[in-house]
């Protein structure tokens, strides 16, 4: 009976990690939905933009006071991660503080200042509750944030609130044993409240904290991957496989580039067999829906935590259009999600009649974009939703011929005289003499 | 009229010289009447130096930016692989553009279709001559005059050039008013991704004017840009508030052509 304990800690461990697992090897499944990009060059400095980036949190600092709580939280939630390594440890074996011996006196201090990350976790966290519920910072309030990704971005501060909770109450409970060896820091404050309670009923209650405290943990990692509190994990394959090139670069279509070159070859032959590997279906210019675009675009997807630098950068968006560079995000996550799921149900996917560009993104938004790269700059984690609209506009005008009609007008002019305006080309030198 | 002659590249290699440098002037700096001025003191500031240089004329076409942005990778690529044949055929290898949109473009665009040139946008070409002393500027009639500088998104965002245009304008001896948003957080001017060529989507206000309004809360006398497309822009939201009698919308090059009276 002694083990029981342990044993059902083991097999709670283990589900929790198995159903993580999973979730997880679905949702990797769903970003290998993409279409192949290149992305496996300069490692060294992938790794570099990776450490600046995600670990080191550096374009998170280009709003101090979201920035300054956020690495509160980001620092605190690291290293009390050493503290749930304790308590995994003592779950399985069955110990009580398995790490105070090898720390021996540097235990109590280091814990203390566990418990100092967890008060300025639980005043960051309040803050950020207050900005999103009270003040109503504007980004956290547009349409696209109604529903559920109101309710998830709260959900992650509640449970935060609960670890936190959780964990300095079981040190609190502690401080009042019998045999106590620990005191520390923060919970010696909170300790009193309980100092009335038997010694059975301090063990009973701070066994209970003990067990919030980790199920909330097993909770919280398998909430993340329905979360866009996802972030913490993506945020790093993220800014390794982000774009490094200049931002003014758009990519060339490789499959246009050999359309464009047989058209200007003077000896192609124009009634030649096509050629025997030519069985294969075209490939779609552009992309219509989310498995068009690349892996890439959907780990990005996968990785947004919604929260809205990037729109709120937007000028499309600061002038009231409907184009939001995070509902783009948003969008295709949610589209790649229901293809994954679709493919899931029914061994291969089998067509709902819905795509990413019209059923999730309105020609309207496709449109009003400026290309101007603020989102991209804007994004604390490296995601690009210009390379996603440029695909899907490649796919409007190429596949649909869907583009406004002044840019149809203007695509003519270029086409027959060289120049986005009906001038003549031959008057191109005209200003050197005007 | 140029009191100059403005060689073309085809003269110049019919007389067996090469320039140093091609002056791609694009569409705007060829067509557009208020973007010709652009191109024209870009032309005589590059006389004044006496550094040898070309223009393509006739022989110029799209970079192919704007249908790039609008979706038409086709068209672009056309465009692309008809300018590389041109400027390969004279074995062109630096350019520089008043245009940073055209500066994107070729840079960074062309040269996995076969185009490889030193691409300079003119703030940094500028810049390097001021440096090398093959151009001095004087502080002359622009000494003390408060501007701002807005920030082209493809020359800034898109190329993470901030300081080439900024240190030209500090050699005019100006004072230099920056925006709230500037550098990394510029505002675009709203004409980007081909946005020049159509109406904007329905909204609560036109970028432009946002744009033009926040130049002009700096207090500046002249909104200094570094793209044809971005001075339109701005010219048009500071006549939306009919504010065109104070403030000006002037290029860099422009601003230095007139500094030293050329």
């Amino acid at each position: 009976m002694t083990y029981l304990p342990n044993i059902l800690f083991i097999a709670t461990l283990a589900t929790a990690v198995a159903v993580f697992a999973k979730k997880v090897g679905r949702i990797r499944e769903n970003i290998g939905l993409g279409k192949d990009t290149d992305r496996s060059d300069r490692s060294s400095d992938r790794l570099q933009n990776m450490l600046r980036v995600a670990f080191g949190q550096s374009k998170m600092q280009a709003r101090p006071v979201a920035g300054a709580l956020h690495f509160i939280v980001y620092v605190s939630f690291l290293i009390i991660n050493i503290e749930v390594l304790e308590i995994i440890v003592d779950g399985i074996f069955g110990t009580h503080r398995a790490f105070a011996p090898f720390l021996g006196k540097a235990y109590g201090p280091i814990i203390s200042a566990f418990e100092v990350l967890a008060v300025l976790t639980v005043i960051a966290v309040l803050i950020f509750w207050w900005r999103r519920n009270v003040s109503k910072l504007d980004r956290f309030h547009k349409p696209e944030m109604k529903g559920w990704a109101f309710t998830d971005a709260n959900n992650i501060l509640y449970i935060e609130l609960v670890l936190m909770f959780a964990f300095l109450n079981m040190n609190a409970l502690e401080a009042n044993f019998a045999d106590a060896h620990h005191s520390f820091l923060i919970s010696q404050y909170i300790a009193p409240l309980w100092s009335g309670a038997s010694e059975w009923g301090l063990h009973f209650v701070e066994r209970l904290f003990w067990w919030l405290h980790i199920l909330g943990i097993f909770a919280f990692l398998n909430y993340l991957p329905y979360s866009k509190h996802f972030h913490i994990i993506l945020a790093f394959p993220n800014t390794y496989y982000a774009n490094l090139e200049a931002k003014g670069r758009f990519e060339n279509n490789a499959a246009v580039t050999k359309e464009v070159a047989l058209m200007m070859d003077p000896t192609a032959d124009p009634f030649a067999a096509p050629a025997p590997d030519a069985g294969a279906p075209v490939e779609r210019f552009g992309a219509k829906d989310a498995n068009d675009l690349s892996w890439a675009n959907l780990l990005n997807a996968y990785t947004c935590t919604e929260c809205g630098r990037c729109t709120s950068e937007c000028p499309a968006n600061l002038t009231g259009k409907k184009l939001s560079p995070r509902k783009i995000m948003m969008d295709t996550r949610d589209r790649i999600e229901e293809i994954g799921t679709n493919i899931a149900a029914n061994g291969s996917f089998v067509d709902d009649g819905k795509s990413l560009l019209g059923d999730y993104i309105t020609n309207e938004e496709l449109w009003a974009c400026t290309s101007c790269n603020a989102c991209v700059q804007a994004c604390p984690v490296d995601i690009d939703p210009l390379n996603i609209i440029m695909k899907l506009r490649n796919f409007a005008t190429m596949e649909e011929s869907s583009a406004p009609g002044a840019l149809n007008a203007m695509m003519t002019n270029v086409e027959n005289n060289g120049a986005p305006w009906p001038f003549n080309q031959m008057d191109r030198g005209n200003w050197i003499n005007e | 009229m140029t009191t100059f002659q403005v060689p073309t590249l085809a003269q110049m290699t019919a007389e067996g010289k090469t320039p140093e440098v091609l002056f791609w002037v694009g569409c705007a700096g060829s067509f557009d009447d208020r973007a010709k001025k652009i191109t024209k003191a870009m032309a005589k500031i590059l006389h004044h130096t006496g550094i040898s240089y070309a223009v393509l004329g006739t022989e110029e076409g799209c970079t192919g930016d704007p249908a790039k942005r609008a979706g038409n990778e086709f068209l672009f690529q056309m465009q692309a692989m008809m300018n590389i044949q041109v400027l390969n055929g004279y074995e062109v290898k630096h350019i520089v553009t008043t245009c940073p949109h055209c500066f994107n473009t070729l840079k960074n665009e062309y040269p996995e279709l076969g185009g490889n040139y030193h691409v300079e946008h003119h703030s940094q070409f500028l810049n390097r001559l001021l440096k090398e002393g093959r151009l001095k500027i004087e502080g002359g009639s622009f000494k003390g005059k408060k501007i701002t500088f807005h920030d082209p998104c493809y020359l800034g965002r898109a190329n993470d050039e901030y300081e080439a245009p900024r240190a030209l304008l500090e050699k005019l001896d100006v004072s230099l008013k920056e925006m709230r948003r500037c550098k990394q957080n510029g505002l675009c001017c709203g004409a980007g991704g081909a946005q020049m060529f159509k109406e904007a989507e329905k909204g609560t206000a036109e970028i432009n004017h946002v744009r033009a309004d926040e130049a002009m809360e700096t207090g500046a006398e002249i909104v200094v840009a570094g793209c044809p497309f971005c001075n339109t822009m701005l010219t048009d939201g500071v006549k939306n508030r009919e504010k065109e009698d104070q403030v000006q919308v002037l290029d860099l090059a422009e601003m230095i052509a007139l500094a030293e009276d050329l």
